[in-house]
């Protein structure tokens, strides 16, 4: 079987969406795929040391609410100060309770599989972050470097 | 029941970590070598179909009691 190839570039920083690209790129590390993820602006929390992702209802009408809040709070509900902090916290707990892997474990199985994580430099420039921020074995590199892996990948997702 | 070299219990363990953690336990075993998985994952017994036939294990059986699933793979 010759050896396939994935390239991904995740551009979101939030908790719910840091499940595709680790889910995704581990996924295929396991089903023998070369695999590669670029983080380019919001993803770059995806590979910060202390991520601390947060989910929020605000502009999220596809959210599941629970005890019926979507209802009790209609919309203005969901900016209250700290209602996203509670969500946060019970996506967190209802993932643990269901067996679902955390976000942590998800990144720890992609470096131990040999995906390759690159950091948009650009980004981390512009944000003004520190690589004393990420996690150590990653690479910091630019749109080309993306292109030279994924122009001969079989399959390229932003997600 | 089938003979096996190795058991993965992934009981409570949703996707995708059955299937990355049984691959993981693969890596350690030798050609030939049979593992047993236990799953509670329902959206497992497509998984361990598509996973064994992109990686060339061979699934020697996919069965379900008792709400668990159970997977014997063949390590190509």
């Amino acid at each position: 079987m010759s050896e396939k190839k994935l390239a991904l570039i995740a551009t979101k920083g939030t908790l719910d969406w840091a499940y595709p690209p680790f889910i995704l790129a581990s996924t295929a590390a396991a089903l023998g795929y070369q695999t590669q993820i670029f983080f380019t602006f919001y993803g770059l929390q995806l590979l910060r040391k202390d991520m601390n992702l947060k989910v929020s209802p605000l502009g999220n009408p596809g959210m599941p609410m629970p005890l019926g809040m979507d209802k009790w709070f209609p919309t203005i509900g969901t900016a209250i100060p700290g209602m996203e902090a509670v969500m946060s916290s019970m996506m967190k707990a209802k993932m643990k309770k269901k067996g679902v892997a955390s976000v942590a474990e998800l990144r720890e199985l992609c470096l131990e599989s040999d995906v390759k994580l690159i950091a948009c430099q650009m980004t981390v420039d512009l944000f003004d972050m520190q690589p004393d921020d990420f996690i150590d074995g990653i690479d910091y590199a630019g749109a080309a470097t993306f292109f030279e892996f994924a122009g001969d990948s079989d399959v390229n997702l932003f997600i | 029941m089938t003979e096996y070299t190795e058991k993965f219990d992934a009981t409570g363990l949703n996707c995708p970590l059955p299937i990355l953690r049984s691959k993981k336990v693969l890596t350690q075993m030798n050609s030939g070598e049979v593992l047993y998985v236990i799953s509670t994952d329902s959206g497992s017994v497509k998984d361990f179909d598509a996973f064994c036939k992109q990686t060339g294990h061979e699934l020697l059986e996919s069965s379900e009691a008792d709400g668990k699933y159970h997977y014997y793979i063949r390590k190509a």
